[in-house]
């Protein structure tokens, strides 16, 4: 197979896949594999935290790289998406076997996982098919020894053809030998002579008519037989990929098309539909990893899956299963909130010195007070709240989370919850992107890419902001302390946290009401399907979950955050502070919309504050204080009962503050959210629906509660 | 003599089927090959999330949670452990 370094040359691998090369000597490994193997412990392991993470160019799958240093010559790791499978059924598959196939590769590591190796040849054999420059990775050997599965890992690599490497990526055991092996195969020292998959004869008949010809086509380039097989079976996204990356068009090849009509003709006469071309060519893939299995995999202890079988009685249990959820999930949101307290203030009183320090500076300077009030007062003051408000939850949520994602724990929620979702023709791991989103909607809409199915993954993004992400969760608080529970006497706190538990399950209504709605209107007739992996227990890796979730999660979407808050902090300054006539900005624009925030139980200051606060929901009641008080910049008061008698002399009532709340709970999602959206669904169209669905919602809810508390007299 | 063809979310938890027939059709028949669904695998039926729907199966080593939508595509005879 002539898949050298030359066929495409490493500028294409640059730019088609934006690989981080820095010299042509580097070396580009690809690492494959099934989800749940622990690949990306693998990947971290020998990467450390010289990686990157992206997307792929134009997909919403991610792309890590990362670098690692082998006998002193430069290896560039390409993570790529977990599959379980080559055959372009979606498009995590696609990126995949684009790499191997167009992106060439030194080297390709498959990661397996031991305690069900079986499985996860089916991926081996069809990546050996495609290349040859192969190094199956068999991880997990720690659990697979807990577990008494003894696998034969020369026999292995015999019967492959390539060679086989075991590691237990966790501890590190034997990733120096997978390293010096990638680099023999990489280099040639190591010659690979990949296992073929038998295919039934009809199969191979039909792909002799085409194999020479396709051959002379792709002028040798790659596996002829694979790629024959491949376009007899119709594999359009492989065909257009070859046009992409080969730089020819055959998909108006004529010779190529009249010699697939004769190989699926030749099927036909055989006696296969080639409805059922693919269901063979499976079941031959399978079956040779069957014979595989058999041969290599000596499982000592039947029931080596008892430990995981009894957890999972109890975490899915009929009666106690989603109980143990709501008190799991519950002491992760107290452990954010109560933890989030101390250093939100330390932050807050750290930045605010540093506004201190920079006032007196600008003073010192003798700046002009205007270019002291925009850039301080205006620009870094709002940054500041952001960052103080934002990080700490972030920082503590987001660690929490993982750590029950590692466990494995999180499969099980979607498991006991899905029943609920599929009411509401959506997916259970929905669940899932929902609990994401009270950390923050923005992660929330990125985590909706473990949803596979495309109608449901759309639903989830759309509806992820009905769920109160910690930026509202303060506003939410406030509100529910000083307006709802202080009549409540000696049962306030009490009162202001059902009043909040009503708020978050009030949220969960909407989102599956809403849910059915989007898969009954707009989303009608795109795809769905459902299965969900429930992956074995794990014991998790506290260091990888720590740095993993501060990385990924809490200083990308802070990032993002701060990206959107400093220009708008100069937004709201200018309206606070340019006055037209004898008052701000601002204050006309609120006055504009008082008649219609009216009707909606609102007046046209929380209006203004919720529109201003569109950077970031953290700012929205510091806005409000600061328009009340007309004064030029945001700002918060020392104590709750003073921003009630503020709010009181503003004409607040009771209902004034439910309107609020509800409002909160349902409007257009904030900047940063918006700005995921589009990145998410590549669309403007969805990105503009997730701002119209939750804004319509909030002014159909408001209306209705206002006008109904008018009728009833109740205010 | 032949065996009755039943569904699989019909299998009763706890017991094993052997995968006879698949009646799903695009997108969602391919999962259900990518996961080793073809005629012949073994499938044992392991148990019911708290509201009875989905059901979690044991696949080629593997936990697979299916809603019975899928589940009735997927027709096994029932065999013996």
């Amino acid at each position: 197979m002539g898949l050298t370094n030359q066929s495409t040359g490493t500028g294409a691998l640059k730019e088609m896949f934006q690989v981080d090369f820095e010299s042509p000597d580097d070396i580009v490994v690809a690492l494959a594999g099934n989800p749940n193997t622990g690949k990306s412990t693998v990947f971290n392991s020998l990467t450390g935290l010289n990686q990157h993470t992206g997307n792929w160019p134009g997909k919403t799958v991610t792309n890590a790289q990362g670098k690692y240093n082998h006998h002193n010559k430069r290896h560039i790791l390409v993570d790529l998406p977990g599959t379980y499978s080559l055959l372009a059924s979606s498009v995590e598959e696609q990126v995949a076997r684009d790499f191997i196939c167009f992106g060439n590769p030194h080297a390709t590591v498959v990661v397996t996982d031991a305690t069900c190796l079986e499985r996860n040849l089916n991926l081996v054999l069809q990546i050996i098919e495609i290349t040859d420059k192969v190094v199956v990775c068999v991880n997990l050997m720690d659990e697979a020894k807990r577990k008494s599965i003894n696998i034969d890992l020369k026999k292995l690599s015999k019967l492959l053809g390539v060679p086989v490497v075991g590691t237990t990526a966790r501890n590190g055991e034997g990733l120096e030998l997978l390293k010096d092996t990638v680099s023999k195969v990489a280099s040639g020292e190591i010659k690979t002579n990949p296992r073929k998959i038998n295919y039934d004869e009809i199969i191979e008949e039909s792909i002799k008519k085409v194999d020479s010809d396709i051959n002379k086509l792709i002028d040798n380039k790659f596996n002829s037989k694979w790629v024959s097989l491949r376009l007899i079976d119709g594999d359009l996204p492989l065909l257009e990929s070859m046009n992409e990356y080969l730089d020819s068009d055959l998909t108006k090849n004529e010779l190529l098309n009249k010699k697939l009509k004769i190989a699926r003709d030749k099927l036909k006469d055989d006696g296969l539909k080639i409805e059922d071309l693919r269901d063979r060519i499976v079941s031959n893939i399978i079956k040779t990893a069957e014979d595989i299995g058999k041969d290599v995999v000596r499982v000592e202890n039947k029931s080596h899956n008892q430990l995981d079988r009894k957890i999972d009685s109890i975490l899915t249990s009929r009666i106690f299963g989603i109980p143990i959820m709501i008190v799991l999930l519950g002491i992760v949101f107290w452990i954010t909130i109560e933890g989030a307290n101390v250093p939100s203030s330390m932050l807050a009183n750290g930045l605010f010195w540093i506004e201190g320090q920079l006032t007196e500076l600008f003073g010192w300077l003798g700046t002009p007070e205007w270019v002291h009030s925009i850039l301080i007062l205006g620009m870094y003051r709002t940054l500041a709240w952001v960052i103080s408000v934002m990080l700490p939850p972030m920082a503590i949520f987001f660690p929490l989370f993982t750590l029950l994602e590692d466990l494995g724990y999180l499969p099980r929620v979607a498991f006991n919850l899905d029943y609920y979702f599929k009411k509401a023709c959506a997916h259970g791991k929905q669940a899932l992107t929902m609990c994401m989103g009270f950390g923050c909607n923005a992660a929330g809409i990125i985590s909706c890419r473990i949803i596979d199915s495309p109608r449901e993954r759309l639903i989830a993004i759309i509806t992820n902001n009905f769920v109160p992400c910690n930026g509202r969760f303060p506003t939410l608080i406030a509100l529910a302390s000083i307006f709802i529970a202080s009549a409540a006497g000696a049962f306030s706190s009490i009162v202001a946290t059902l009043t909040i538990l009503a708020t978050i399950v009030l949220g969960v209504m909407i989102t599956l009401f809403i849910s059915r709605i989007l898969s009954k209107t707009i989303l009608k007739g795109l795809p769905s399907s459902f299965t969900l992996e429930l992956p074995p227990y794990r014991k998790p890796q506290i260091g990888r979950v720590i740095v993993r979730s501060i990385f990924d999660r809490t200083l990308f979407v802070l990032g993002r955050a701060v990206a959107i808050a400093a220009p708008a902090g100069l937004v709201i300054w200018f309206m606070a502070n340019i006055t037209v006539g004898n008052a701000s900005i601002l204050t006309h624009c609120a006055q504009f919309l008082d008649p219609f925030a009216n009707l909606l139980g609102l007046d046209g200051y929380i209006m203004m504050a919720f529109i201003l606060g569109m950077p970031a929901n953290e700012i929205v009641i510091p806005i409000l204080i600061m328009s009340y008080m007309a004064k030029g910049s945001i700002l918060e008061l020392d104590n709750l009962a003073e921003m009630k008698q503020l709010f009181i002399d503003n004409g607040w009532t009771w209902l004034t503050a439910v309107c609020t709340m509800l409002f909160s709970l349902n409007h257009w999602p904030c900047g940063t959210t918006l700005w995921t959206i589009r990145k998410e669904t590549q669309s403007w169209k969805w990105t503009w629906i997730s701002l119209l669905v939750p804004t319509i919602t909030g002014i159909v809810v408001c209306f209705i509660v206002a006008q109904g508390a008018h009728l009833l007299g109740l205010v | 003599m032949k065996e009755i063809l039943f569904p699989l979310h019909e299998l009763p938890i706890g017991s094993c089927g052997m995968v006879k027939k698949l009646t799903a059709e695009g997108g969602s028949r391919r999962r259900m090959l990518d996961l080793g669904l073809i005629d012949g695998t073994k499938v044992e039926s392991l148990r019911k999330s708290p509201a009875g729907d989905p059901i979690a199966y044991e696949i080629r080593g593997a936990v697979i949670a299916l809603r019975s939508e899928e589940a009735s595509k997927i027709f096994v005879e029932s065999i013996k452990q």
